[in-house]
């Protein structure tokens, strides 16, 4: 069922769904009054500077701090030996591998982390770092995962036992037979091999600690940019023998996560064990250059794809096979059970009956990640294939790539929809979504004026992509994080004046959860927004949750405030039919009172219910109107939509600009729509950028390429271009309020659009791919290679 | 990142710079901007043990005509060449690179002749100034004699030098420049019918040129051409005057197949590297295009009566 | 060495070492914490403040170069107890999300608009390239530029 029209069902005074509320966070960050890490200053506080390895792959043979000791201010050095003392020398990560805090054996990437200075000034700590001398025995610097998995390529794990090559999993999804089947009927193979390049989420806050260990008492502090909070205290607990009911990590304003801050990284780590050690806090954050080297990169798949299709223009089967970059230690971040993480929703938003991918993953000299950037665990790199490949088999087919798509779109009545690799689609109205945004942008008279351009040697093109996400993972049985269920938690508290807080395992990096968290209150309690204040980012003071990345929150932890709102409105109403002397069953709900059926103006507020809770409670009812729900989600939310750019080419220099970038999204319920469009354009900003100039890139020694904002390209306010945005609205229907998550819809859904233009301007010539980033470059080689040039 | 530890000195005369020059020499950088030379020196490329801030000093800042030139003074910075009336009116060549220097924050402080003393190879103004025939002139304390570490035995007893900016330029990173001389200003001959353009192929703001083309072209009564500049940025070892481009140009009558022929020659005189801003191959052929498209550019300006 | 700086009209004497960068003197020295630190090449910006009213990244300026200048950061924008037009429009136009870049963006469109009341799309786009975002995409900025110009114009004329 699909809408283009809702309107709040709340006065803008309440503040409920659907109003574009202005958020409650910008009070503090218009005045500079933002608490980001490295903004807090502990007394006796010491500073820490890491010395990493200049070298992609080498053995350590020796290790000499004495010159960085000897510097005034240096407090202390340590070194992985110092930390194996403590057993904390290797770390687990979110993948179950393992990895190095500070290398004692040899060094796997370029930035790997082998010395730490702890000294009284950040200045100080990093000239001492710089003297950290480390003697290495050089080892072959292994680049790619191509030359990782030949025979004769060095072992870069020689660390673990039962590792024999640089293999790291073996994964596959789908019905192998069936997929066969299908591809011995098709009357044509498409195929496309494209590499979804490495890429790093670079928040403009790079990632940091403040360790304050009280060694007298046990008790550790820790601030940290972490997205999940909780998973990390109990990631702490488990690696630093801590006990869990002293860590108390507290993750304050966060300036940008896009999945960078969901790992632990060795840096935590060092500082917690040098402030338990010296007794003093430690603070840790990290240059620029340390965030692009050695913390979560994102992407690197060597892709391979094959649609089967008919002539007619329908699609029959789908098989991938994909080679994954995993860099010195598998790190990625995403649920255990599967190694390429929601990949395997590959087949997007179409209909057919088979399909199977297979995924092996190599070690590399590089830094390890693999984190979802802006992204559900490999969501991004599945919706560039399916979309790039369905282009290509339009093309091939003859016909127009909407109406192939329109082909094969799954149905709006087909939902729910049991996907061939095993998902289950909530809900959707893909070809209402696909013509609003041809409508939008004028795709007839687009294609039109193609033909007239390229007699004037001018080159357009139009792409669209119709993608399909999966977010808000779990359920708990299939989803878990190094074995926690992926639940999440709301703690509702209405104090006895009306006013409440809410507390949530999730933490926001920009989202704005203070703002529309209360908004799903205020929906359901009718208590005004503006009376609901919103915790989060502390350990201590908030119910255990996964945390924010994968667009999870809304999905998982909304659905938790909407359930505790309701459960205490249920509560409510036994406190409401006590004060108006009238049974439950007679009383109905109002936005804000409950009053008797038949008379209106028998009725009580939720403030006046509120009071009476702490003051008047029933015989027989607790006092107090609190509660705390831990949802497991049903099933995931499915949000799509599609996006559809117009491209100028410069047909003599390969150079690209976007004219026209037209975004239809369907997120299901809005909760506040202003935050949404928010989200919207700067997602499809970070698509924009991995199309167009975001990679990172090594040399053959394992040198990194993109080590700083100069050589890693992160587009300003000139290059990106204007969006314009539409919706349509299918509420998710297992979702408590509609909502299907949207944060990350649009990094994920247009990059394949960007390439499809740029292609489809290319595409009369024989050009079939462009590789992202498409550098003017390769642009102009594709056009020359296409000419026989 | 931050840079080793310096002594900083901020003299509020010429004099005063010049004396501290003369007497601590090759241990001294010369701030102006900063935007160079701090970044290099957080990264520890570079590590003086004097910084010598000429900021404070008066009368460095002008940008105006004297003596037939344009002349931008050494504190004279991106942005007020962006800003410059006297540029607009003047030279187009200069008017139409400066925006395309860095981002419009760091304009605001790096100077034209700090870029100059610099000479990174993927600097725009060294192009500019090739293709301008420009001059720079340096100041040294007078009375002492004054030596280059570079070339053998090269001195002189000080005061104020003029130098051809190819004479300057010796290579990359390397300028003909004393270490105890100070930039004072760059400059350029005015014209009367010419028109000027920079072409730059960079991938966002602030990026060095994959390829920067600068042409500059005067016009003679008869309409052909009687003086021409193009010098390339960041396709060879340093910023690279196409003197046989030039040659070809002048006194010959602008056309589509005389500029096409000029951007074959400059394409020809390049020897740009394959790196992450582009293949050479690619670079080669930016060369030629953007040769061809400024040229036209510039005689479009110069056929305007903008000069 | 010594120096003194006007901070958001309040003047500051502090002995400081001579490579201590204007944006650590700022926050550290001074504990205003509004200007951020992002990268350390000049890059994204998010350390900009005005000195003498121009915009500049203080990562790639020194402490003792600000001697006797005047520094405005964003704790210095509110006028008379009021969020400036500028601070305003930001809120009003969701021209924020995380709040990293946003001291620096209200800076640099404060001093645009400063000396250019009236700025087209293109004019503020150009304006903010030397400062990164990364959660906004710039549209909502540009808009909240766009409206505090408006909003100052439409007080300069009342």
């Amino acid at each position: 069922m699909t809408t283009t029209e809702h309107k709040p069902h709340t006065s803008s005074e309440i503040g409920g769904l659907g109003h574009s509320r202005r958020r409650v966070e910008d009070a503090r960050f218009l005045e500079g009054r933002g608490n980001y890490v490295d903004d807090i200053t502990l007394p006796k506080m010491l500073h820490m500077a890491i010395h990493r390895s200049p070298l992609a792959h080498a053995r350590i043979i020796s290790i000499d701090t004495s010159a960085a000791e000897a510097v005034e201010g240096v407090v202390a050095v340590v070194t992985g030996e110092l930390l194996a003392g403590y057993n904390l020398a290797w770390m687990p990560t979110l993948s179950g591998d393992t990895q190095a805090v500070l290398a004692t054996d040899k060094v796997r990437f370029q930035g790997q982390e082998i010395a730490a200075v702890i000294a009284t000034d950040r200045y100080v700590a990093q000239d001492a770092a710089r003297l950290v001398e480390v003697e290495y025995e050089d080892l072959e610097p292994i680049v790619n995962p191509q030359r990782s998995l030949e025979e004769d390529a060095v072992l870069i794990r020689d660390d673990k036992e039962d590792q024999t090559s640089n293999l790291c999993f073996e994964w596959e999804s789908g019905d192998k037979a069936l997929t066969e089947a299908a591809f011995a009927k098709a009357d044509k193979v498409v195929s496309l091999e494209t590499h979804y390049p490495r890429s790093h989420p670079a928040p403009l806050e790079t990632c940091g600690i403040i360790a304050d260990v009280d060694s007298a008492t046990g008790q550790a502090t820790l601030y940290m940019t972490s997205q999940a909070p909780h998973a990390h205290r109990t990631v702490f607990a488990l690696v630093a023998g801590l006990a869990e009911q002293n860590i108390r990590i507290i993750s304050p304003d966060i300036g940008g996560g896009f999945g960078n801050k969901v790992p632990i990284y060795p840096g935590y780590v060092v500082a917690t064990a040098a402030s338990l050690v010296i007794g003093q806090p430690v603070k840790w954050v990290e240059t620029r250059t340390e965030n692009l080297i050695s913390t979560g990169f994102a992407r690197d798949y060597y892709m391979k794809g094959e649609l089967a299709v008919t002539n007619d223009g329908r699609i029959l089967g789908l098989r991938v096979d994909m080679l994954a970059d995993e860099g010195a230690f598998y790190a990625d971040a995403q649920p255990s059970k599967f190694r390429a993480g929601l990949f395997h929703i590959v087949t997007g938003s179409y209909d057919y009956p088979a399909a199977y991918v297979t995924t092996r993953g190599a070690y590399t000299n590089k830094a390890p990640g693999g984190v979802a950037y802006r992204c559900s665990f490999r969501v991004t790199e599945a919706s560039y294939l399916i979309e790039r490949l369905v282009q290509n088999a339009a093309y091939e087919l003859g016909m127009d790539p909407a109406e192939f798509r329109s082909n094969n779109f799954i149905q709006a009545d087909q939902f729910p929809y049991h996907s061939p690799t095993g998902f289950v689609y909530d809900s959707g109205d893909y070809e209402t979504a696909m013509r609003k945004a041809m409508e939008m942008v004028g795709y007839g008279d687009i294609q039109a004026e193609k033909e007239e351009a390229r007699k004037e040697g001018r080159l357009v093109g139009i792409g669209m992509a119709s993608f399909t996400e999966v977010v808000g993972a779990g359920h708990g049985e299939d989803y878990d994080i190094i074995g926690l269920k992926m639940f999440d938690s709301a703690e509702l508290r209405v104090h006895p004046t009306g006013k409440a807080i809410l507390k949530l395992g999730v933490k926001s990096q920009g989202q704005g959860h203070e703002t529309t968290f209360a908004q799903i209150v205020a929906e359901e309690l009718g208590i005004p927004a503006g009376d609901v204040k919103v915790v989060e980012g502390d350990t201590d003071n908030t119910p255990y949750g996964l945390g924010t990345y994968a667009s999870r929150s809304t999905p998982v932890a909304g659905a938790a405030t909407a359930v505790i709102s309701r459960t205490l409105r249920e509560k409510a109403r036994k406190i409401a039919a006590h004060l108006l002397e009238a049974s439950e069953e007679d009383l109905e709900w109002e936005t804000g009172k409950f009053f008797v059926a038949g008379d209106p103006e028998s009725s009580v507020s939720i403030q006046d219910i509120a009071f009476a809770a702490y003051t008047n409670p029933p015989p027989n009812v607790e006092a107090g109107l609190e509660g705390v729900h831990y949802y497991d989600p049903p099933n995931m939310t499915y949000p799509f939509g599609t996006y559809i750019v117009v491209v100028d080419v410069d047909p003599e220099s390969g150079q690209w600009k976007v004219r026209r970038m037209v975004a239809v999204d369907d997120c299901g319920v809005k909760i506040n729509p202003m935050i949404v469009e928010g989200q919207i354009q700067g997602g499809l900003t970070e698509g924009f950028a991995m199309s167009s100039m975001q990679h990172i890139t090594f040399d053959e020694t394992g040198n990194c390429l993109g080590s700083n904002f100069t050589d890693y390209l992160v587009p300003t306010a000139w290059e990106t271009p204007r969006f314009e945005l539409g919706e349509t609205v299918t509420p998710s229907p297992h979702h408590p309020i509609g909502a299907k998550g949207v944060g990350e819809s649009a990094t994920v859904g247009s990059p394949a659009a960007y390439v499809n233009a740029v292609v489809d301007a290319l595409q009369h010539m024989g050009v079939q791919n462009v590789e992202m980033p498409m550098t003017a470059d390769r642009v102009w080689h594709a056009m020359q290679e296409a000419d026989g040039g | 990142m931050y840079p080793s530890k310096f002594d900083y000195l901020a003299p509020e005369t010429l004099e005063e710079a010049l004396a501290v020059l003369a007497e601590r020499g090759d241990e001294v950088k010369i701030l102006a901007g900063g935007q160079s030379l701090i970044p290099m020196m957080k990264l520890r490329f570079a590590e003086p043990s004097t910084l010598l801030d000429i900021n404070r000093v008066p009368g460095l800042d002008a940008i105006d005509i004297q003596d037939g030139h344009v002349r931008v003074q050494a504190l004279a910075r991106h942005a007020d060449v962006v800003r410059s009336e006297v540029i607009k009116e003047e030279n187009d060549l200069m008017a139409g690179a400066a925006p395309w220097i860095a981002d419009p924050i760091v304009r605001n402080l790096g100077t034209v002749c700090g870029s100059l003393a610099h000479h990174d190879p993927e600097g725009d103004w060294a192009s500019v100034m090739l293709a301008l025939d420009a001059e720079v002139v340096a100041a040294s304390k007078e009375g002492v004699t004054h030596f280059h570490p570079g070339a053998d035995g090269t001195q002189h007893t000080g005061g104020t030098r003029v130098i051809s900016i190819q004479e300057f330029l010796v290579d990359m990173f390397t300028t003909s420049l004393y270490p105890t001389e100070i930039l004072t200003e760059v400059r350029v001959p005015r014209y009367e019918r010419g028109g000027g353009n920079y072409q730059k192929l960079e991938r966002k703001v602030g990026d060095y040129a994959t390829v920067g083309v600068a042409t500059h072209i005067e016009l003679g009564v008869d309409d052909r051409i009687t003086k021409a500049g193009i010098a390339l940025t960041s396709v060879y070892a340093h910023n690279l005057k196409v003197t046989d481009a030039e040659t070809a140009l002048v006194g010959q009558a602008p056309s589509d197949e005389l500029f096409a022929e000029a951007g074959r020659i400059a394409s020809a005189a390049c020897d740009p590297a394959s790196d992450t801003r582009g293949s050479a191959e690619y670079k080669r052929h930016i060369v030629g295009l953007f040769t061809e498209r400024s040229l036209a550019e510039s005689l479009k300006i110069a056929q305007g009566g903008q000069s | 060495m010594n120096i003194t700086v006007t901070v958001n009209g309040m003047e500051h004497t502090a002995d400081v070492e001579p490579r201590l960068l204007l944006v650590d003197f700022i926050r550290t020295n001074l504990g205003l914490t509004g200007t951020h630190i992002g990268c350390d090449t000049t890059s994204c910006g998010v350390c900009t403040v005005l000195i003498d009213g121009t915009p500049v990244k203080t990562c790639t300026m020194f402490a003792v170069q600000a001697n006797g200048r005047s520094v405005t950061t964003v704790e210095g924008l509110k006028q008379n107890g009021e969020l400036s037009a500028m601070q305003q429009a930001f809120r009003e136009h969701h021209g924020l999300q995380c709040g990293f870049c946003t001291p620096a963006m209200m800076l640099v469109g404060t001093a645009l608009i400063e000396e250019n009341p009236d700025p087209t799309e293109d004019d503020i786009r150009w304006a903010i390239s030397g400062n990164l975002c990364r959660c906004t995409g710039y549209m909502n900025i540009v808009k909240s530029i766009e409206a505090a110009a408006e909003t100052t114009r439409e007080g300069a004329i009342s």
